[in-house]
C-alpha cells in the first residue's frame, strides 16, 4: 500500500465490461501502469446473455486521482460503464472470508463463541481446526480476523469487496 | 459491429484474402511493412492484387513512423504490416509514439499459429501483452470468420474519438484457414459499446462563450486535437480568432492549425516557446484550451501555471480533463464540432469582445513581443542553426512543402523558425520525443504526396537512428531533402548538461560521424556540405533543384543553445532568454533536477 492510500479516501468503483479475452489485464494494467492503488478487486460474469462481466475495485486517491481513474477506465474500449459507488450515493458493500483457525481446548470454544457473534458459519471442522465462513463489510471481516488472531488464526482467504448501489436504479 | 449489409458475397476466402478485402473496403491504398514467416500468407494475398501498394521499409520501426507521417500528412489512418516476434517488438516504439501523439494507425502483426501460442515457439512474442499499454486497443483474431469484423472495428477505433494506434495480431493458421466475409455498411458502422463524444454540451458552450465575451486578458491555447479534428476545425478556429480578436498560441503538436504569419499568433508556447506566448499564458484571465492537454512541456511548474485565469478546456478525451491542471469549464467533444457550436453561439448571441480591455492586453503583449526573444546574431563565419532554418523557410515557404523533424535542438529551432500556415504540413514526434522519427516519417509523407517537397530537418545524431530508411527512400525514388543541422553533438542533451550538470559532457559528442556526402552517394543519392553563411542560400537552392534524394550536411555552430527555455521545475514567467546573461546559470531547483 502506498503512502498516499493511507491518507486518501477509499473509493469503490464498479466497472461493467465486455467479457472479452484480456479485459481484466487491461484494467489491472491501467492501474499498475499509472501508479494507482488497488486495495481489492473482484470480477465475475454477471450477464451471460450480453457477455458482460462486472469488476469491483476498491482504490484510493484524492478527488483528482479518482476522477482520472474513472476517466481512464472509461477510455478502455471494452468498458461499458463505470460507477463510483462511493461518490454516487449510498451503496451496500460485502465481502466473504474463509478463515482457518487451528485451536484446541478453551481457544477452540472461544473461537466458536466469537463465530456465533459474527454469524460466521463453520464450513469445515476437524478435531483441532475450523474453517469459518464470514460475510459482511470489510470492517466486520477485519474485526473477526483480529479476534481470531490470538485464538489460533492460521490462514485467510478473502474475496475482496463486491458492492452495489442502494435503491431501484440499476447500473 | 452492427450495420452489416447482406450483399450475398459470402463465398469462403482465406483469412489473408479476407484481410486484404477488408483493407480494400476501408479504402486503404498503402501499407508500410516488412515480411517474415508468420505473415507469408498475407504477403501471398498482397502479391495477388493490385489495389493496395506495399512499401517495403528497412526496419519495422521505420514502417510505423512512415505510417505516422502518412497519417499526419493526409488525415487518413496509416497501415502497417509486420511479422511476429521481432517484427512486432520492433514496432513498439512507433506504436508508443502514435499513442502519445494520437495518430490513427492500424498495425497488423503476424503471430505464430494458434495452437503454438504460449509455447515459446519460434518468433513468438506476447504481442497483445506487450502492446496493450501502447495501443488504444488491440485484437487477437481467433476465428477466420471474425477477421472482417475485427478489421473494420479496428479502423473505427483507430480513427474515431481521440485517434490512436490499434494492433491486430494475426495467428498464421487464421490467415490460412477459410472463412466468410461480408462487406459491412461502413457509413453506419458503430461499435458495440464504444461511443466517442461528438458535440459539446450546449450549456457548457454557452457558458464558455459568456466567459470569452467578458474576458479582459484572454488567450487561445490550441493543440494537436485541432489537426486531428481536420482542416474544417482549423478554419473554424481562424474564424473564431478573427471574430474575437484574441491572441492565440499553439503547442508543438498544433503548429499549422493557425497561420503563423497572422498578427494574432504569438508563436509556440511551452519549454521552448516564445516569451510573449508564455507570458500571455501566465498572465491571462481566461484561457481557452482547444485540443491540447496541459502537458508538462507546456505547463512548467504546475502550482505556478497561469495562476489567475479561468480555464476552459475542450477535449474529445475526458481523461485529459483535470489530469494535470484543474479547469473551470470542461467541454467534452470533438473540437471541430465544439468550435462550430461556439461560433454559432457567439454570432447568434450577438456577443462582442471587451474591446477596451483587449486593447490594453495587446499593448502588454506587444511589449513582450518587442523583447524579440528569438533574436540571434549571424556572424560571417559559422552558420547559426536558427539562420539555417530561417533561410530554409524563406526559400521553401512558397512551395508545396511538408516538414518532418527528428528530436533535439534542431526540432525546436524548426518549430520556432519555420512558420506553418496550414495544418498537416508539420510532422514531429511530440509526446514521446523519438529520435529517428523524421526520416521514416518523411518517407510516409512523400509516398502520400509524391509531387510535393518533403524536408526532414534533422540532427546528425538522430539521423543515424533510422538511417537504414534511406534505402527505402531510394527504392521508391523519393526525392526527400534531408537537412541535417550538424552540430557534432547530441545538442539538446549537451545543452542540459551545460545548464544543469556543470558542463560535464558525458557521452554526448557525436564521435566517428560518417562522411554524409559519401553516405548519400553509397545509397545512390546526392550529398552536399554547407559550411559558409554566405553560401547557405545558394546551397539550399541547389538542394531544392537537385533531382532525387539529397542529404545536406549543414555544419552549424556547435555550442549554440536553444532559447527561450523554461527550465524543468520553473514557471512560465521564469523563462531564460538567450541573450540576458542568465542563460548560462539558470536557477534549477532540487526538484527540477529530477524532472526530464
Ligand atoms: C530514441 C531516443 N533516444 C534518446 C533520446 C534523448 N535525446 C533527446 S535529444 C537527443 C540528442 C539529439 O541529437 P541530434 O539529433 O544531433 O540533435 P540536436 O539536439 O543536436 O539538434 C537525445 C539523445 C531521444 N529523444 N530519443
Ligand atoms: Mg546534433
Amino acid at each position: 500500500m502506498s503512502e498516499l492510500s493511507k491518507i486518501a479516501p477509499k473509493h469503490t468503483i464498479a466497472v461493467l465490461v465486455d467479457n472479452e479475452p484480456g479485459v481484466l489485464a487491461r484494467v489491472v494494467g491501467l492501474f499498475s501502469g499509472r501508479g494507482y492503488n488497488i486495495e481489492s478487486l473482484t470480477v465475475a460474469e454477471v450477464d451471460a446473455g450480453r457477455d458482460r462481466s462486472r469488476i469491483n475495485i476498491v482504490t484510493s486517491g484524492n478527488e483528482m486521482i479518482i476522477d482520472q481513474i474513472r476517466a481512464q477506465l472509461e477510455r478502455l474500449i471494452p468498458v461499458c460503464r463505470v460507477v463510483d459507488l462511493t461518490e454516487d450515493g449510498p451503496s451496500v458493500e460485502r465481502e466473504l472470508a474463509l478463515v482457518k483457525v487451528v485451536a484446541q481446548g478453551e481457544n477452540r470454544i472461544e473461537a466458536l463463541r466469537v463465530a456465533d457473534i459474527f454469524r460466521a458459519r463453520a464450513v469445515d471442522s476437524t478435531l483441532n481446526s475450523f474453517v469459518f465462513e464470514v460475510t459482511g463489510d470489510s470492517g466486520k471481516i477485519n474485526a473477526f480476523i483480529d479476534l481470531m488472531q490470538p485464538l489460533g488464526l492460521a490462514e485467510i482467504s478473502r474475496t475482496g469487496v463486491v458492492a452495489i448501489a442502494r435503491g431501484a436504479d440499476a447500473m | 459491429m452492427s450495420g452489416t449489409e447482406r450483399n450475398g458475397d459470402t463465398a469462403t476466402l482465406s483469412g489473408a484474402e479476407i484481410l486484404i478485402r477488408a483493407l480494400t473496403d476501408q479504402g486503404v491504398e498503402v501499407i508500410f511493412g516488412y515480411p517474415g514467416g508468420a505473415v507469408l500468407p498475407i504477403y501471398d494475398a498482397l502479391f495477388a492484387q493490385n489495389s493496395i501498394r506495399h512499401i517495403l521499409v528497412r526496419q519495422e520501426g521505420g514502417a510505423v513512423h512512415a505510417a505516422e507521417g502518412y497519417a499526419r500528412a493526409t488525415g487518413k489512418p496509416g497501415v502497417v504490416l509486420v511479422t511476429s516476434g521481432p517484427g512486432a517488438t520492433n514496432a513498439v516504439t512507433g506504436l508508443t509514439d502514435a499513442m502519445m501523439d494520437s495518430i490513427p494507425i492500424v498495425c497488423l502483426t503476424g503471430q505464430v499459429a494458434s495452437h503454438l501460442i504460449g509455447n515459446d515457439a519460434f518468433q513468438e512474442a506476447d504481442t497483445i501483452g506487450i502492446t496493450r499499454p501502447c495501443t488504444k486497443h488491440n485484437y487477437l483474431v481467433q476465428d477466420t470468420d471474425e477477421m472482417g469484423r475485427i478489421v473494420h472495428e479496428a479502423f473505427y477505433v483507430a480513427t474515431n474519438g481521440r485517434p490512436g494506434p490499434v494492433v491486430i495480431d494475426l495467428p498464421k493458421d487464421i490467415c490460412v484457414n477459410q472463412g466468410r466475409y461480408e462487406k459491412p455498411d461502413l457509413a453506419n458502422l458503430r461499435h458495440k459499446t464504444y461511443r466517442p463524444p461528438t458535440v459539446g454540451k450546449a450549456e457548457s458552450v454557452a457558458a464558455a462563450v459568456e466567459m470569452m465575451a467578458r474576458a479582459k486578458r484572454p488567450i487561445f491555447y490550441t493543440g494537436g486535437g485541432l489537426i486531428n479534428s481536420g482542416p474544417e476545425a482549423c478554419a473554424r478556429l481562424q474564424e473564431l480568432v478573427r471574430l474575437t480578436g484574441f491572441p492565440i498560441t499553439n503547442t508543438l503538436m498544433g503548429l499549422g492549425a493557425y497561420p503563423a504569419s497572422d498578427e494574432r499568433f504569438l508563436g509556440m508556447l511551452g519549454m521552448h516557446g516564445t516569451y510573449e506566448a508564455n507570458n500571455a499564458m501566465h498572465d491571462c484571465d481566461v484561457m481557452i484550451c482547444l485540443g491540447a492537454r496541459f502537458d508538462d512541456r507546456i505547463t512548467g511548474r504546475l502550482d505556478a501555471f497561469s495562476p489567475s485565469s479561468k480555464k476552459i478546456h475542450v477535449d474529445v478525451d475526458p481523461s485529459s480533463i483535470n489530469k494535470n491542471i484543474r479547469v473551470d469549464l470542461p467541454i467534452i467533444g470533438d473540437v471541430g464540432r465544439v468550435l462550430e457550436q461556439m461560433l454559432a453561439c457567439w454570432k447568434d448571441g450577438g456577443y462582442t469582445p471587451d474591446e477596451a480591455a483587449l486593447r490594453d492586453w495587446w499593448t502588454t503583449i506587444q511589449k513582450w513581443r518587442s523583447r524579440d526573444c528569438l533574436a540571434f546574431t549571424q556572424g560571417p563565419d559559422i552558420i547559426k542553426p536558427q539562420y539555417a532554418v530561417q533561410r530554409l523557410y524563406e526559400l521553401t515557404k512558397d512551395l508545396d512543402t511538408y516538414i518532418t523533424t527528428e528530436v533535439g535542438q534542431h526540432q525546436m529551432w524548426a518549430a520556432q523558425f519555420y512558420k506553418f500556415e496550414k495544418p498537416n504540413r508539420w510532422m514531429t514526434s511530440g509526446g514521446l520525443g523519438t529520435m529517428g522519427y523524421g526520416l521514416p516519417a518523411a518517407v510516409g509523407v512523400q509516398i502520400a504526396h509524391p509531387n510535393s517537397l518533403v524536408v526532414d530537418i534533422s540532427g546528425e545524431a538522430s539521423f543515424m537512428m533510422n538511417v537504414q530508411e534511406l534505402s527505402t527512400a531510394m527504392q521508391y525514388k523519393l526525392p526527400l531533402k534531408i537537412f541535417i543541422l550538424n552540430n557534432r553533438w547530441m545538442g539538446m542533451v549537451r545543452q542540459w548538461q551545460q545548464l544543469m550538470h556543470g558542463s560535464r559532457f558525458s557521452e554526448t559528442y557525436s564521435e566517428a560521424l560518417p562522411d554524409f556526402v559519401k553516405l548519400a552517394e553509397c545509397f545512390g543519392a546526392t550529398g552536399m556540405v554547407i559550411e559558409q553563411p554566405s553560401e547557405l542560400d545558394a546551397s539550399i537552392r541547389k538542394m531544392l533543384d537537385t533531382d532525387g534524394l539529397v542529404i545536406a550536411d549543414v555544419r552549424v555552430a556547435q555550442e549554440e543553445n536553444c532559447f527561450p527555455m523554461v527550465p524543468s521545475g520553473a514557471a512560465h514567467n521564469e523563462m531564460i532568454l538567450g541573450d540576458d546573461g542568465a542563460a548560462e546559470r539558470p536557477k534549477v531547483t532540487g526538484e527540477g533536477m529530477a524532472l526530464v
